[in-house]
């Protein structure tokens, strides 16, 4: 597994808090010598994370950590809630932006701009989404 | 910080948007905009996001929205300033910007504003 | 009687030194080109007091010990600059084991014990320097996957220019496969270069890129969307007549993207799209 370099947390209970979460990750990005283009993608991805779990969970915990897997540095953010869950995780992560429709969960984007990323969730439970953004991609 | 300022520019109106818009916030600007587009009769509404730094499916839709209510209203919307790093973080996030167009700045926006405003205006009326 | 090898080793430092040395020299792939051997001499010299220094007969058998810190680090050092001056992994092996003939070779010299000893002291010289050898090879190879990195990151740079052919149009010839990271060097470089020169016509021109499959398409369609959200068209020129075909064969949808065939043609759409005009001049005045 990947050596955990630095850790912090924030939960996330309302639209207010969107914006200073955005800024930590921003925070921990710059620190690991992100490029700015792959700062933008994390950042967005988290965005529509956290936005979702507020939308259809009323919020949750988040922790953001500088992780090495030996000759690179990254960023792994995790979104846990206690929402609904997501009944067929396989249906949320296609896209339907092809054919016209709304991003839905926004989760194949978010995925996308992601170097890792991993769901599960449970109905009636909750839902845990992790990504991770290497610092070259 | 409860309202967006826009600003009118001839027959055109311009709002630059420096903060991250929260639901509030975008809400206000949304219906501010409907009614000044009205009163002004204005033409064209530039959406100027330079400063902004993340563009995420949220701001999207407002996006999306503005330029989806500025048409039945008989206005062109057109969003300027866009950051590289977003427009390329935009695309990979499957996200597309419906209904509106786009220039690099204000200038270039309100030229297409003005071009697209003549194609639509060539009917041949001696007013 | 417990023999004791560290001891040994340390009086008898300089003959340690000169059999290494001997040992180096005799070897027919030293590398005299690539280093003197003077700094050979300096080089071996303090490795070897490095390792003498923190041995005792406690941490022999242990590469593993934080007595052996500093040593690590010294022969990390040599071995990644080793990989950067071009020397090959086997030279650079070699270097460490000539040490342990020579640390095995004073062993034998001076013993005063029995077979077994001389066996149980043989091994744990052995196993020592083998863990060293083990660290060597490691950061060998992490020098040249780092001379490997710098030269694909050089290569990326040069081979995806951004051109301003005329005011406001911008060239890219792209050399090469396109792939996933290629195509964001590309798209950062060309946006970028779109917001300084004020550009609004962009070129892509494929003539360079060998092969184009559905994903070499989705990558430059995506160029091409970045694009227009800066306010830019964009032409893609360069299609060979293969390309046509394979592109039409796989389905790939390019109807909205404008596509000629030469960057020359590309570049007078441009020009009528700016609404400029290229005319033969009416002056008499031979060139």
């Amino acid at each position: 597994m990947y050596i955990v370099l630095n850790k912090d947390g924030m939960v996330i209970e309302k639209e207010q808090d969107v914006v200073p979460y955005r800024n930590r990750v921003k925070e921990f990005a710059v620190k690991i010598g992100m490029s700015l283009v792959n700062q933008t993608k994390l950042i967005t991805a988290a965005s529509e994370l956290v936005r979702n779990m507020l939308k259809y969970a009323n919020g949750g915990a988040t922790t953001i950590e500088v992780i090495s897997k030996g000759r690179e540095n990254g960023i792994r953010l995790k979104f846990e809630d206690k929402g609904p869950g997501i009944p067929d995780v396989a249906k949320a992560m296609t896209d339907g932006f092809s054919t016209g429709k709304s991003l839905g969960l926004g989760l194949p984007g978010a995925k996308r701009l992601s170097s890792e990323f991993d769901i599960k969730s449970t109905v009636g439970k909750g839902t845990t989404v992790t990504l991770i953004k290497w610092k070259n991609g | 910080m409860d309202r967006i300022p826009i600003l009118r520019m001839g027959n055109f109106l311009l709002v630059t948007i420096q903060v991250d818009l929260y639901d509030r916030l975008a809400q206000n600007l949304e219906s501010d905009l409907v009614q000044m587009v009205s009163k002004t009769e204005a033409k064209g509404v530039l959406i100027d996001i330079s400063a902004l730094s993340i563009v995420d499916s949220f701001m999207g839709r407002i996006i999306g929205n503005i330029g989806s209510v500025s048409k039945i209203m008989d206005a062109e919307t057109v969003v300027v300033g866009m950051q590289p790093a977003v427009a390329i973080t935009l695309i990979e996030l499957g996200l597309e910007l419906k209904g509106v167009h786009t220039a690099l700045n204000v200038e270039r926006g309100m030229q297409l504003l003005k071009e697209k405003i003549l194609v639509e205006d060539s009917e041949p009326d001696d007013e | 009687m417990q023999f004791e090898i560290a001891k040994t080793l340390q009086k008898k430092r300089k003959q340690v030194l000169e059999f290494w040395m001997q040992n180096q020299l005799k070897d027919e792939s030293l590398r005299e080109d690539l280093m003197s051997n003077d700094e050979l001499r300096k080089e071996s010299d303090e490795l070897l007091n490095s390792l003498l220094d923190a041995l005792t007969d406690n941490n022999i058998a242990d590469i593993q010990s934080s007595d052996f810190d500093s040593l690590t680090e010294i022969i990390s050092g040599i071995s990644i600059t080793r990989a950067r001056q071009g020397f090959s992994p086997k030279e650079t092996g070699n270097y460490i084991f000539s040490l342990r003939e020579a640390l095995l070779q004073t062993l034998h010299n001076d013993f005063k014990g029995d077979a077994n000893d001389l066996l149980n002291a043989t091994l744990q010289v052995v196993k020592l320097v083998d863990g060293l050898a083990a660290v060597t090879f490691d950061t060998f190879i992490k020098g040249r996957e780092e001379v490997i990195l710098r030269q694909t990151d050089e290569i990326t740079e040069i081979s995806t220019p951004v051109i301003r052919v005329w005011d406001g149009i911008l060239a890219l010839p792209i050399i090469g496969t396109l792939d996933s990271a290629r195509t964001q060097v590309v798209m950062e470089n060309l946006l970028v270069e779109i917001v300084n020169s004020g550009s609004s016509i962009a070129i892509l021109d494929i003539s360079g890129v060998p092969a184009v499959d559905s994903l070499v398409a989705q990558h430059l369609i995506k160029t091409v969307s970045a694009t227009r959200l800066m306010g830019a068209e964009c032409i893609i020129s360069g299609i060979r007549p293969e390309i046509a075909q394979t592109v039409v064969h796989l389905g790939i949808d390019l109807s909205n993207i404008v596509t000629k065939a030469t960057l020359a043609s590309a570049l007078r759409y441009a020009f009528t799209l700016l609404k400029l005009e290229v005319k033969k001049s009416t002056k008499s005045e031979a060139l």
